[in-house]
């Protein structure tokens, strides 16, 4: 027996297919998101050995800013596999990612400016992993305005395609600004990240994780949704949009 | 070879290149001009005492003291035992702020060698403990070293 592997690959036989697959995601994140968060204000404590109540952020912030970061991964991999096998497919899922990623980076430094004015003392600093961050967030900005300053969709796609792939070389240095291979050289104002070393309370890290999870499902409700959008777009000269729209009307 | 075969050719390169740009930048990051300075860079003449600069470490316990009725307050900035640089600081401290916790203070050094701090801003660590877990572990840590230093 043989696998069609591309039979998913092609926009018309795709779009039916992340139909069926919202409602999924999107139950799973409304559960995940209120057990996790449930989770985390209610069995949780009150105050750590050093941080009070503010330091529930960590709920939102953490998801949102792991969420940045793999978005930007899985972005420029379909824009890699864009420019490789020339899918048309890879690069609208490109596409309907960048917004998504550009909103959990919005998130991640909104969510870590409210944590550190109450815990640090300031708003913002020149952190290394803050400015790298933001860094993040422009590379996103400049994928989606290079992507809509082009008219052409295939020039755009490849064009922001091989922005999304030189800007990939930042996300190693974000996850490497805090836990750098030596740890003396590692000077930055934001604590180290080790969710497994023991250093979280169960309860904690649990709520974390679940709404990490929820963050993720999340993404793929918003990233299917705005790709369908994207398809009906791009395709509306073909027979099978055409005669979608007439079913649907 | 195949177009195909030399976009996928190409795309190995660019993943490659993009890795190595990484590697160089993480490196040029680790070792030139730092975040902050600790106190004993500081003491070895590393940081750039002409400019505005930020040194990094702990509050010494029991260094803390307002100078006379001002809003001016002094500790002391160490990291290990050795090297230590006398702060001063005048306006509100954050709420984190403590002896013994991390702390970032931003300023300049003044030439008797006490550092001027502009902006001081409280470190926090990676532990999401509930107070008594942390003692607790503490305490079962202090006991199985003080085990070993028996057994010893």
């Amino acid at each position: 027996m043989s696998i069609n592997w591309f039979k998913y690959s092609s926009p018309a036989t795709f779009y039916p297919l992340a139909g069926k697959m919202i409602p999924f995601f999107g139950w799973l994140t409304a559960i995940l998101m209120a057990g996790g968060l449930y989770w985390g204000f209610f069995e949780t404590p009150d105050r750590l050995s050093d941080q009070k109540e503010y330091y529930r952020i960590i709920y939102i912030h953490v998801g949102a800013a792991w969420m940045s970061m793999w978005l930007y991964i899985m972005m420029a991999a379909w824009a890699l596999a864009g420019l490789v096998l020339q899918t048309r497919l890879s690069f609208m899922i490109a596409k309907a990612i960048a917004p998504t990623g550009a909103i959990a980076t919005f998130l991640a430094l909104w969510t870590g400016a409210f944590w550190g004015e109450t815990s640090w003392g300031t708003w913002w600093d020149w952190d290394p992993r803050m400015t790298s961050e933001l860094i993040l967030l422009f590379l996103y900005m400049g994928y989606m305005a290079l992507q809509s300053a082009i008219d052409d969709p295939r020039r755009a796609d490849r064009a922001a395609a091989l922005l999304a792939l030189v800007g990939l070389v930042c996300v190693p240095i974000i996850f490497w600004s805090i836990n750098c291979p030596d740890p003396n050289e590692c000077a930055a104002l934001h604590q180290t990240s080790n969710p497994g070393g023991g250093n979280m309370e169960p309860n904690i890290l649990i709520a974390m994780l679940v709404t990490a999870l929820a963050f993720w499902m999340y993404s793929f409700v918003a990233i299917l949704m705005r790709v369908r959008n994207i398809i009906l777009e791009r395709e509306r000269h073909t027979t099978w949009v055409k005669e979608l729209l007439e079913k649907n009307k | 070879m195949k177009p195909r075969q030399k976009r996928i050719v190409f795309a190995i390169i660019a993943v490659i290149a993009i890795g190595v740009a990484a590697k160089l930048i993480i490196a040029s990051i680790d070792a030139g001009s730092s975040y902050f300075y600790s106190p004993k860079k500081v003491l070895a003449g590393e940081a750039p005492t002409d400019q505005v600069f930020r040194i990094g470490g702990l509050v010494k316990v029991g260094s803390m003291q307002r100078i006379g009725k001002t809003l001016t307050v002094e500790f002391i900035v160490t990291d290990d035992q050795a090297a230590e640089i006398t702060t001063h600081y005048t306006g509100i401290l954050p709420d984190l702020f403590k002896e013994g916790q991390g702390v970032v203070a931003r300023g300049r050094l003044r030439d008797d060698g006490i550092f001027i701090a502009e902006e001081v801003l409280a470190k926090h660590d990676e532990k999401y403990l509930a107070p008594e877990v942390k003692e607790a572990l503490e305490e079962a840590h202090n006991e199985a070293m003080n085990k070993k230093e028996y057994a010893q």
